[in-house]
């Protein structure tokens, strides 16, 4: 059976508000702002709780990299299911910076420590749309343009959750108690080994632009009109 | 009404609470809703009753969790998929 699954949640503006750039353009509005896990991130830790239940793991562990916060976030995995939490310390101008190359390089640090044989991340790049473990190999099915594409990996893997995966159960009191006796661990991204220097820099963050507002026409005629006006034809 | 029975209610209606802080058309506006429709059936002493209250009530979580799983499933799909 395969030891240990590691599974990253990630702590992001609640997906239901409405985002506000910050009025300097150095990025956006979170102070105040309600935050919560990434929905598929929650997907993820769902199929990672999933292969525990069918007892094709043995446990699951929650990792989040930032300040204090994230702590909540990695408590909403734990009452997902997750075994034990860490807490990657990442805050201030090193949290601004913090972008996907380093939070890779530290996660693939926490893998080899903890001798994870799977990860699974919410989606970015290749998804996998069902995911089973036969013996010692991974057999992920993946949406590819003109279809499915079913491979067999083998571990230690990384694998990353597309929307259709599952539906993430909800966290419910009950198990939020629970998750308070479960154990969440704090590391350093130094004691990994890891260096957070960026070689990015936001020079300016701007809101999208506004939609046009369309313009209703009553025949034909008006239509072609408009287009010409506008240079279209 | 019997203890064990008054456990639960107290459960469900902590559960509901708890689910009602998501509730698109406001907190408050789902605790208002949910406080008056417990205290409406606040006299109710036959058992029976009393459970099948309590089975509608955790017909409702069901049901919460369903929409809030759609709005989000529909969100991320609208974003993150335009191409389908």
């Amino acid at each position: 059976m395969a030891a240990r699954v590691l599974v990253g949640v990630k702590r992001v503006i609640d997906y239901a508000v409405k985002i506000r750039v910050k009025p300097d353009n150095t990025g956006v509005v979170t102070d105040g702002v309600k935050h919560s896990m990434n929905p598929f991130c929650e997907i993820a830790v769902e199929e990672a709780v999933r292969l525990k239940e069918k007892k094709l793991v043995k446990e699951v562990v929650a990792v989040s990299c930032g300040p204090q916060q994230v702590q909540e976030t990695i408590r909403t995995a734990l009452a997902m299911g997750a075994d034990r939490g860490i807490h990657v310390e990442v805050s201030g101008k090193d949290y601004d910076t913090l972008g996907p190359l380093q939070v890779s390089k530290i996660l693939a640090a926490l893998a080899k420590k903890e001798e994870a044989s799977l990860v699974i991340l919410g989606k970015q790049g290749t998804f996998a749309s069902e995911v089973t473990i036969d013996g010692d190999k991974i057999k992920v099915i993946r949406e590819i343009d003109g279809g499915l594409e079913t491979i067999k990996i083998n571990m230690p893997a990384v694998v990353t959750a597309d929307l259709r995966l599952n539906t993430p159960r909800y966290a419910t009191l009950p198990n939020i108690m629970k998750a308070k006796k479960k154990k969440i661990a704090s590391v350093k991204p130094g004691e990994l080994g890891v260096d957070l220097t960026s070689r990015l820099e936001v020079l300016r963050v701007e809101e999208p632009a506004q939609r046009q507002a369309g313009v209703k026409v009553e025949t034909v005629e008006d239509l072609v009109g408009k287009l010409k006006e506008a240079g279209r034809i | 009404m019997a203890s064990a029975l008054r456990t639960e209610v107290l459960r469900l209606y902590k559960t509901l609470l708890f689910l009602g802080r998501e509730y698109p058309k406001g907190a408050d506006y789902f605790r208002d809703r949910l406080r008056a429709a417990f205290i409406k059936n606040r006299d109710v002493s036959d058992p029976e009753e009393i459970r099948q209250l309590i089975s509608r009530g955790e017909y409702v979580v069901k049901e919460l969790e369903a929409l809030y799983y759609l709005r989000k499933y529909r969100a991320m799909k609208q974003r993150y998929y335009e191409n389908e």
